[in-house]
């Protein structure tokens, strides 16, 4: 038992975990992209036509699944943040500036294709719709998280200040979210709820559950990636950087 | 207690030997809310429905104009790091300085407003409605932008950064404050406004000093 | 299988601009972000062993 304790905390330096991402990114590659094409030929072929929505239905196959990693993300970042904060590792707060991005394009590729859902079906490219404000401003955390980090040139300083604002914001995002639902509620006017969505058959879901996981795994294997440049962008200078390019 | 009421006292004197820094919010404040008006035009009925929006909305800005002074002069002149080594714990200091910047940026708004709503038609109820919310918010904003202050302190672009940090998270305060008179004029029950308000201001009391002064440690480290 | 032709499947029952415009940003972006991350990695690669060539030039006894 101990022995696998001392074997994971190898993982927690920035030493260990450089080769490891090495090694893990292929195989989530590999899993991206037969749930990926899985997912698609349900999206595109198996699922069949939504009876009021028609074709156009079909966008819900990358917008659910965009939405679900854009929230999923801020809170494994929040994760690596809060682990980061605790416990002082330094590839915690790596992995929480190295998801930022995916996250942003996530939130950003939900906004993108709610907005081209929302085109045919209400007639508009934007209606202020509670979800849809509220995937808006978790794409200004995002971006706001990734400023500051930018901004701050030690990066021990970035890591524990993006870490307190990620928590920050991960409180946050359930208020933000329940006021602006309120507010939604409240000026009816304007209320269209995205989630009436076509009478959900089993294999849409099929479909949604299999392109969320393509871009979870996409995700993971972005992120190793990116974690890895920034490890060794700050470990430049260590002996360890000077052996691992052979 | 009386590290805070001290930390208070020093900074509204301190702050009251460069009355131009707090003026400028306030004028601010009154500035922002006349322009609507002659961009949108002077019919009653539109200023009435968006009143409570541009009043709030402009507190916001205002607010925010103070903040990347909350603590940079003190962090300049070492006054911060001195606070940090005191032996009274950080966090009431800096439970002061944010009471101190809302005593000296957020009251005068609240006060203000009634007066700035009659340019929009407000009648008497509606004027007390939101002076009331924004007596509950405004603390809220202060708290909030402490902890954005706090993490910008020393950092280049600060002023827009800070804005960047702050504004999304100002969402729920500005819905419920704008809702609770727009409620009201529309003559629906505002109790429930104003409670979540409350809710989120003592949320906020309790873990704004907090979080800005773990952020504080991290700048001053 | 519910699509009759290719033509039908790449007009989406009229749907076309909406359905591939949303998968088309959707792969774009999906496409360019990983090269863009690779591209990172292998440019601080690049950078770290020209600075070793450079260092181990200065320093040719090989200890360093």
């Amino acid at each position: 038992m101990r022995q696998s304790i001392i074997h994971w905390f190898k993982f927690a330096s920035p030493q260990g975990f450089y080769p490891l991402a090495g090694r893990m990114i292929p195989w989530f590659w590999a899993a991206a992209a037969i749930f990926g094409i899985s997912g698609l030929w349900i999206s595109f072929f198996v699922a069949p036509t939504d009876a009021q929505q028609g074709e156009g239905y079909r966008i819900i196959f990358i917008h659910v699944p965009a939405s679900w990693m854009s929230m999923f993300i801020y809170l494994v970042m929040a994760f690596w943040a809060a682990l980061g904060l605790a416990l002082n590792t330094r590839v915690s707060g790596m992995m929480a500036q190295a998801l930022a991005p995916t996250g942003a394009l996530m939130a950003a590729l939900s906004l993108w294709t709610g907005a081209f859902w929302g085109k045919p079906m209400w007639g508009a490219w934007w209606v202020w719709d509670a979800r849809l404000t509220s995937e808006l401003i978790l794409f200004f955390l995002y971006l706001g998280f990734m400023a500051l980090q930018a901004a701050i040139d030690d990066p021990r300083r970035a890591d524990k200040a993006g870490a307190i604002l990620a928590l920050v914001g991960v409180v946050n995002i359930p208020i933000i979210y329940f006021s602006v639902k309120w507010w939604n509620t409240l000026h009816q006017g304007s209320t269209i709820n995205l989630n009436k969505a076509p009478s959900m058959a089993q294999t849409m879901l099929w479909g949604m559950l299999l392109m969320a996981l393509a871009f979870w795994m996409y995700s993971i294997a972005v992120a190793l990636t990116r974690v890895r440049a920034i490890i060794l962008e700050r470990e430049r200078h260590t002996e360890w950087v000077k052996h691992a390019l052979e | 207690m009386n590290a805070l009421l001290a930390t208070v006292r020093r900074d509204i004197l301190l702050a009251l030997r460069r009355k131009s820094e707090v003026l400028t919010a306030v004028f601010f404040f009154v500035i922002v809310t006349s322009l609507f008006p002659l961009g949108i035009g002077p019919e009653p009925a539109l200023l009435k429905k968006i009143a409570p929006g541009i009043l709030w909305v402009a507190a916001l800005l205002a607010t925010l104009l103070g903040l990347p002074r909350l603590f940079a002069a003190d962090h300049v002149d070492g006054t911060l790091e001195q606070m940090a080594l005191s032996p009274s714990p950080l966090g009431l200091l800096v439970a002061g300085k944010i009471l101190a910047h809302w005593l000296l940026c957020g009251l005068p708004l609240v006060l203000l407003a009634p007066v700035l709503g009659l340019q929009f038609d407000l009648d008497a109820s509606a004027l007390g409605i939101l002076t009331l919310a924004l007596l509950l918010g405004t603390p809220l904003l202060s708290l909030i932008g402490a902890i954005g202050a706090a993490l910008t302190l020393g950092v280049r672009g600060g002023g827009v950064l800070l804005a960047l940090l702050v504004l999304p998270l100002y969402i729920p305060a500005l819905i419920f404050g704008a809702g609770a008179v727009e409620a009201h004029i529309a003559g629906l029950d505002i109790g429930g406004h104003l409670s979540l308000l409350a809710a989120m201001l003592v949320l906020a009391a309790f873990f704004a000093p907090w979080a800005t002064t773990a952020a504080l440690r991290v700048a001053l480290e | 299988m519910h699509w009759n032709s290719v033509g039908e499947f790449f007009a989406m029952g009229g749907y076309a601009l909406y359905v591939w415009g949303s998968f088309g940003a959707c792969l774009v972006l999906m496409v360019a972000e990983p090269l863009l991350a690779k591209r990172r990695l292998n440019e601080v690669r690049k950078n770290l062993i020209r600075e070793r060539l450079a260092d181990e030039l200065d320093h040719p006894s090989g200890t360093s």
